[in-house]
């Protein structure tokens, strides 16, 4: 049975009363989701809404040459027909690029397709019909008379000059280079003892958010948008809606209730998402878009699609000299807007090797167009990829060493105390654990007598594999992320905490809530901080009107960034509030204290006021205040973290697996992971994060990938073929916690909601490769199928 | 298309008439006319179990069955489920386990859990893990919902023993 992880070494308390910061309290705001009481977008409707579906283009790379529209628009129920220049009238083209990518390069891109399509899902018309079902049934009527163009799919093929170029104004199909070289790489490759290489395939995979992508725009004749958005970035979206259609912020509204599932799926700006904006401009009428399925697959983003050459140094004593990886990566026709399909290969550049102590790295990135589904970030983003090179790496170089794998990762992990630390690819490191995780991890696993159950299982003729992933994740952010490349996504967010006069506390965050707890954890900082029962919290997120302006959900960002804006707020209100105890009780205020919503004697623990009287004085009889104290019983504080590009965190993490050489399918038998994402302020939550973020990196790891034919349709794009973690196949997890918090911020807590999908990936193929090894085989081509095996193993 | 038929049913306890185009799905006559959104899409295909309703005491897919065929019957959706109050245990565990993050597969996974709580009474875990294999969860990975309806499971079997 799984009881959330217990952590025994407690840090010491964040807050002087100190009740609900680092208890496993349950989500109290999700017992409605149990009850049916949802609100997701598609379970809204508003007074004339009208519904769209899009006409989308059905192969890979296409000239548009007529649409027609008339027999569409007699269809019963149809409002209208729109295309892409009708749109292009009054929202302007896009181009996502980064400035500190230097030399990247995408194309202009419109809400729906001109003159050409891209890609197979590439929106071309839309269909507006009073019902979803009538804009479906006029949607075959749209005539769209095209010319097939060559499709460029393969990444190899768009490096060559002289395949067909996507773009031709950009000159070749390139959207971004990046080399990195410590310099004296090819010596340590020389000096070497033990080299090991191989190529690692990552197959392209997507999302697959339960609810699928959905909005309703509502254009007032006010000239006041407003947009209900299932979403991570509320502020981000309305600035992009004034930008790209001349609208001040002020007259924008984006308003995310119930998010189902979002996972990097739901944090982009799609052409879609312009399109159905526009549309509720040009109709002056509310306008709902729901993906369904099928066009899910083709139109969400895709994300990992790599083929890497990796290469390791190592002395005969087990230590890394170097690594040194090329990178080829296919992206889709453009980069996804704004924040750009770069950056994926950038991470893996600068996380590869990312656990370990050696001085010299050399990578090469190539990030390609190509007319598939554009790619852009997914939980992870470079994580699973880098994790699972290096640690593939790192295992090829035991094997050759006849060296034991925890042992060489022991030997080579960056020590904890040798921070803060300037890793090899250049990444600031501030505190990190790699040490005790490791020896965590070998008590958790029992890593001595599970060894010594696969030796005498393996001469039974039962292949198990024990595969370790030690790994860093990127979280807490500052402005290097997006800000300082010109991309209006805040790094900052805020709080406002209201007191209301009845001595309940209404807290305001930028961060919002798909699931993960955030509003949870919201609470138990906000009560911590104030000194209330958590029962007197009431979270409000996700509206751009009401929350103070922020970032939202991306990089693991939420615990550590938007919860020490609320633990900042709860800190100021508190004082705010003390002060008017003071005045009201005629004593100094550093004698009072509040704990459980009453003020107390800090001395005698004696009662003498409740919030409620606070309230009542402060808001309805301030005259009896003295003149020079005003009542803010409102305070907003924000927060951005300035201390590092990023606060990294780290963790390692097992699986064992049993891999059947008859039939190629692999048994999960158990997976466990160690992490220290800082402070943990819900280890159950944190639990929960881990687990999710794990079977999502297996999904990648053994079943998901999107398949293309040689004319660029997607082959499997519906939920029966494309194959996703069912509950079955799916191990237990087991989640122990090491904790060293951040010194950028009082909370200390780093990010959680990534690190299981950055190491899961690597943990299983090791664990596939260690059960293989007896045959000397090994496969690094994710997903890593039962056919893969078998023909890595000779029998097909 | 517009042709409509009329059907009846007890939805939720309620017997209702009411006109359908024979084409409607049961999930969207559940949704958009009975205006019970705790329903819900993800695959329109019957893969992924999120708009998993009950239909004469059996669990269905929503997006299998059309609303005509349900002329006649009974049919149980997450609402009528919670006000009965028969599996408040089983909601109440999927909240101390947090066996849900988004909420989206919840009422399909709740109602494929309860048939299961009914039929299998002493199911094992792995019973259960293959049990609720036919909804999907991008979520949780699992485990805190197959740990919540072990709970329930155990519970249950606990008070029938101390019962007797």
């Amino acid at each position: 049975m799984n009881k959330p992880s217990e952590i025994k070494e407690q840090l010491s308390p964040v807050t002087s009363e100190q009740r609900y910061i680092g208890m496993s309290e349950p989500r109290h705001g999700a017992k409605r989701l149990t009850e049916g009481n949802g609100k997701y977008i598609d379970d809204m409707s508003l007074p004339k809404m009208a519904h769209v579906v899009y006409w989308r283009s059905p192969v890979a790379h296409m000239k548009i040459l007529k649409i027609i529209k008339e027999h569409a628009l007699k269809m019963p129920g149809v409002i209208a027909v729109v295309d892409g220049n009708e749109l292009a009238t009054i929202c302007k083209p896009w181009v996502a690029t980064l400035s500190h990518l230097a030399g990247m390069k995408s194309a202009p891109q419109y809400p729906l397709a001109i003159d050409r399509a891209c890609w197979q899902g590439e929106p071309v018309v839309a269909v507006v019909a009073k019902t979803r079902a009538q804009a479906e049934d006029a949607l075959p009527f749209v005539e769209v008379e095209w010319e097939d163009l060559p499709a460029l799919l393969d990444m190899q093929a768009a490096l060559d000059p002289n395949s067909t170029i996507i773009h031709p104004e950009l000159g070749d199909n390139i959207c971004f280079k990046r080399s990195l070289d410590t310099g004296d790489v090819d010596a340590q490759f020389a000096k070497a003892d033990v080299v090991a290489s191989a190529e690692f395939r990552f197959g392209r995979h997507t999302g697959v958010t339960l609810e699928p992508r959905c909005q309703i725009a509502d254009f007032g004749a006010d000239g006041r948008l407003t947009v209900y958005h299932s979403f991570q970035a509320p502020h981000m979206m309305q600035d992009l809606y004034c930008r790209q259609f001349d609208l001040v912020e002020s007259d924008v509204r984006v308003i995310c209730h119930d998010v189902g599932g979002s996972f990097g799926i739901k944090v982009h700006a799609y052409p879609d998402d312009f399109a159905t904006v526009g549309l509720s401009i040009l109709l002056k009428r509310p306008i709902k878009f729901v993906a369904d399925r099928l066009e899910s697959y083709l139109s969400d983003i895709h994300a990992r699609e790599h083929i890497i050459q990796g290469k390791i140094a190592v002395s005969k004593e087990g230590q890394i000299l170097a690594f040194e990886i090329d990178d080829l990566t296919g992206i889709g026709p453009y980069s996804m807007f704004p924040r750009t399909s770069a950056i994926e290969g950038n991470q893996v550049v600068n996380l590869v090797g990312g656990p370990y102590k050696h001085l010299q790295y050399r990578a090469n990135l190539n990030v390609v167009f190509q007319n598939k589904t554009p790619t852009c970030q997914y939980r992870g983003v470079g994580h699973p990829i880098a994790c699972a090179v290096t640690e593939g790496l790192v295992d090829l170089a035991a094997m050759k060493l006849q060296m034991d794998p925890l042992e060489i990762r022991k030997l080579n992990v960056i020590p904890d105390d040798a921070y803060p630390y300037t890793g090899a690819s250049g990444i600031k490191l501030e505190v990190l654990s790699h040490e005790q995780c490791l020896a965590k991890l070998e008590d958790l696993m029992d890593y001595a007598s599970l060894r010594k159950e696969q030796e005498e299982l393996r001469s039974q003729g039962i292949y198990r594999g024990i595969g370790i992933a030690t790994l860093i994740e990127l979280t807490n952010p500052s402005p290097a992320f997006y800000g300082v490349g010109g991309a209006r996504i805040a790094s900052q967010d805020g709080a406002t905490i209201r007191l209301d006069p009845s001595g309940v506390i209404s807290v305001a965050v930028s961060v919002g809530e798909q699931g993960q707890g955030n509003e949870a954890i919201f609470a138990q900082i906000a009560a911590d901080a104030v000194g209330l029962p958590i029962e007197h919290v009431r979270l409000v997120t996700s509206d751009t009107s009401v929350t103070p302006y922020g970032g939202g959900t991306w990089a693991s960002r939420g615990a550590g960034i938007g919860g020490e804006a609320v633990l900042l707020a709860g800190l100021a209100l508190k004082e705010n509030i003390l002060k008017i105890a003071a005045a009201m009780l005629q004593v100094e205020a550093s004698t009072l204290a509040l704990k459980q919503g009453k003020v107390i004697d800090r001395m005698t623990n004696a009662e003498k006021l409740p919030l409620s009287e606070i309230g009542r004085v402060g808001y309805f009889r301030t005259d009896t205040l003295p003149k020079d104290l005003q009542a803010d019983l409102t305070v907003t504080r924000h927060y951005s973290q300035k201390d590092f590009p990023f606060i990294f965190t780290n963790g390692v993490q097992a699986s064992y697996v049993e891999v059947d050489t008859n039939t190629g399918f692999v048994k999960l038998l158990k997976h466990w992971a160690v992490e220290d994402c800082g402070r943990v302020i819900n280890p159950m939550l944190v639990d929960e994060q881990m687990r999710g973020a794990i079977v999502q990196g297996i999904g990648g790891a053994l079943f998901e990938e999107c398949l293309y034919d040689d004319m660029g349709q997607m082959i499997n794009g519906n939920m029966a073929d494309y194959l996703v973690p069912m509950a079955a196949e799916m191990p237990d997890i087991e989640v122990a916690h090491v904790q060293t918090p951040t010194k950028s911020s009082l909370l200390g807590a780093k990010g959680a909601g990534e690190a299981g999908t950055a190491g899961a990936p690597g943990a299983v193929i090791n664990a596939i490769n260690d059960a293989l090894a007896p045959f000397n085989v090994h496969s690094f081509d994710q997903p890593l199928t039962p056919e893969k095996i078998l023909k890595a193993l000779g029998t097909i | 298309m517009s042709q409509k038929t009329t059907i009846r049913m007890t939805l939720n306890g309620q017997v209702i008439t009411t006109e359908v185009e024979p084409r409607q799905h049961l999930v969207d006559f559940l949704r958009d006319d009975q205006f019970l959104t705790g329903s819900h899409l993800g695959c329109e295909q019957g893969a992924c179990g999120a708009c998993t309703v009950k239909l004469n005491g059996k669990i269905v897919r929503g997006c299998l069955v059309l609303a005509v065929q349900a002329d006649q019957g009974t049919v149980e959706t997450i609402e009528g489920l919670t006000a009965t109050g028969n599996y408040k245990d089983l909601q109440q565990a999927f909240l101390k386990f947090n066996a849900l993050q988004c909420g989206f597969c919840t009422s399909g996974m709740l109602l494929a859990a309860a048939e299961l709580i009914e039929q299998k009474p002493s199911a094992t875990r792995e019973e259960v893990r293959e049990w609720i294999s036919g909804n999907y969860c991008r979520c949780t990975g699992y485990q805190a919902i197959v740990d919540a309806i072990c709970f329930v499971l155990e519970e249950r079997l606990a008070q029938v023993v101390h019962q007797s």
